[in-house]
């Protein structure tokens, strides 16, 4: 199956299946067949790699990005600079539109007309996010992905303590959420998903002050803490998934190298979407270089985590 | 019901298979969690008795819910700070601009509807140029017994106390900048805030001064909005009443400056217009 196809159906739900010997091309079966003839993954060997302190270069600045963006909303309004205006639903930046490609399509389902300024910032914003990898919105942008990985720290202190078991959902459920909320939207006339996206509630909350609303968002991170790891990004937010489509086609991307990967799998253990991860299980990748798939929000956690560089983050269209 | 449990022998799940099957539950039962508490949404907007007094050029309510989304960009252009959005007790309305005019009305202080102007998804309307124009509300003198103009009385003073937050734009003092009701006190021989205070009229008589704002003719107000009438009680005493006329834009002024006891005596319908207000 071609690389968008597999990467698309991931997105909706599927899970990664272990490939056959003629799915591998030879250049990756050579490198297979070597490490497991020549034992050179040993216990040592990972315990070795794991000596030099744990990097965090993505994720400072991924973290500094998001607290950037939506603190220059803040600034904008407060102090009448006119930067950014509006919230993260939909946005002036310097007076040009900017729409969230999930609110816009929200409204234009619900209403059933689209203004040429509507037109104009979802363009807008499909272009920037085409070229920046479509979910990387999810990791360097969402207030609530922010506050969801404080959440899951604490899920998984939890879960190692034994406080808690962890539950896990088909993730099949947020591709048929996305469907019922667009239906919903059509039908009803009412833009249902964002009376509950804790997206555009904590948006608003940050540039217009704190409300009821809030009580919904602290709801969710109770339920991620305490039920179901990252369960909003990972089974329910449409938004992941109108950005994961954007980010089949685009060139940013993280990108998986098998020769020197010692396959330990920590990287996969903290992934928000492991199953994008799935080529760097022994003996699964089927090329010397694998792109991660459109699932992955390019939060950089992966890279940061893999101490011999085997996931890069990689500019070049699909295909080439 | 499985087919093998039909025939009576039932093959026992291998434990991947009733993780499968737990899991499968549990979906189910977010997915409709999730779905539920969205359309818990419906309530606030379906119980809701009285509609919210929404920016000029605010669609008919059930379209403006679907167009607007919920950004906030207008709220930010109002001069005044008359826009505010909704919490989540509103539903479906949630993120959606109202205003509430006792606390701060509309007064086009903008001239030029900043906030059709900065709405980027036609939930306030574009068709809209002027602010006579609009269509907000119809005022209505719901307690004419509170109204100073009806008991013959004058007033003096600050219209809503020394510690009240409203702004309004008094041309004559700064033509760009809105400033303080607080800081404006009135001495009036009978109270016509109402009218003295309403953008239609302060427009119409600039106009009649040969002043229209911006210069622009187009500004001027078509019909007046509001005026005094006499009542005639035989008593001596002078006595008037506000009559609302169908040039009212519903903009909520005269709500927010009615210095009557516990309340204003005027207040705006939202949605109503002239023709339903009359009937």
């Amino acid at each position: 199956m071609s690389y968008i196809g597999e990467s698309f159906l991931r997105l909706l739900g599927k899970e990664p299946a272990r490939p056959t010997k003629e799915d591998i091309r030879p250049e990756a079966q050579e490198i297979h067949f070597y490490k497991k003839a020549n034992k050179v993954i040993t216990r040592e060997h990972i315990l070795k790699l794991h000596e030099v302190p744990q990097k965090k270069t993505w994720r400072n600045r991924r973290w500094l990005t998001l607290l950037a963006i939506n603190l220059l909303f803040v600034v904008s309004y407060h102090l009448d600079i006119q930067l950014l205006e509006g919230a993260l639903t939909a946005s002036r930046f310097m007076g040009f539109h900017m729409a969230d490609l999930n609110s816009s399509l929200q409204v234009m389902l619900a209403f059933k007309e689209v203004l040429i300024n509507l037109v104009i910032g979802t363009s807008t914003v499909l272009v920037m996010w085409l070229l920046l990898g479509g979910r990387t919105f999810c990791s360097w942008v969402c207030p609530y992905h922010l506050l969801a990985e404080w959440a899951e720290k604490l899920h998984l202190k939890l879960v190692e303590k034994k406080i808690i078991k962890g539950r896990t959902f088909h993730r099949g459920t947020r591709t048929v959420l996305y469907v019922v909320f667009a239906l919903l939207a059509f039908v009803t006339g009412y833009t249902v998903f964002e009376t509950i996206s804790p997206t555009g509630i904590l948006s608003r909350a940050l540039i217009y002050g704190p409300g009821v609303a809030l009580v919904w968002v602290g709801l969710l991170l109770l339920f991620e803490i305490f039920v179901s790891r990252r369960a909003w990004c990972r089974y329910v937010c449409p938004i992941g998934i109108t950005y994961g489509i954007v980010g089949l086609v685009s060139p940013l991307r993280v990108e998986y190298n098998v020769v020197n990967c010692a396959h330990e799998g920590d990287c996969r253990k903290a992934c928000l979407v492991p199953h994008v991860l799935d080529m760097t299980i022994k003996g699964r990748a089927r090329d010397v270089n694998v792109p991660v798939g459109a699932d992955c929000t390019r939060c950089g956690i992966c890279v940061d985590l893999c101490p011999t560089d085997s996931l890069k983050f990689v500019y070049k269209w699909p295909g080439k | 019901m499985t087919s093998e449990s039909e025939k009576g022998g039932k093959r026992r799940l291998t434990p991947r298979e009733q993780k499968q099957r737990r899991e499968f539950l549990r979906s189910v039962v977010l997915a409709g969690g999730v779905v539920a508490t969205s359309l818990l949404g419906f309530v606030p907007v379906v119980s809701s008795k009285q509609l919210r007094l929404r920016p000029p050029g605010a669609l008919a309510e059930r379209e403006f819910l679907a167009a607007c989304i919920k950004c906030g960009q207008c709220e930010q252009v109002c001069p005044v700070e008359a826009i505010h959005l909704a919490d989540l007790t509103d539903g479906f309305g949630v993120g959606v601009p109202f205003i509430d005019a006792r606390a701060q009305a509309c007064d086009f202080s903008c001239d030029g509807l900043q906030c059709v102007l900065a709405c980027p998804t036609g939930a306030l309307s574009h068709e809209l140029d002027y602010p006579h124009q609009t269509r907000m509300g119809f005022a209505r003198l719901a307690r004419p017994k509170a109204c100073l103009a009806v008991q013959g009385k004058g007033f003096k003073g600050l219209a809503r106390g020394a510690s009240f937050d409203g702004k309004l734009r008094y041309d004559e003092i700064d033509r760009w900048n809105p400033l303080y009701v607080r800081d404006h006190p009135y001495d009036l021989e009978i109270c016509d805030l109402c009218v003295r205070q309403c953008p239609i009229q302060i427009r119409i008589g600039q106009c009649e001064a040969g002043t229209p704002p911006s210069g622009d003719e187009n500004q001027c107000p078509p019909r007046p909005a509001i005026h005094l009438e006499a009542i005639e009680d035989g008593s001596g005493t002078v006595r008037m009443k506000p009559v609302v006329l169908d040039g009212c834009v519903g903009c909520g002024v005269c709500e927010m400056i009615c210095p009557a006891e516990d309340g204003p005596a005027i207040v705006v319908d939202a949605r109503k217009t002239a023709e339903e207000a009359t009937a």
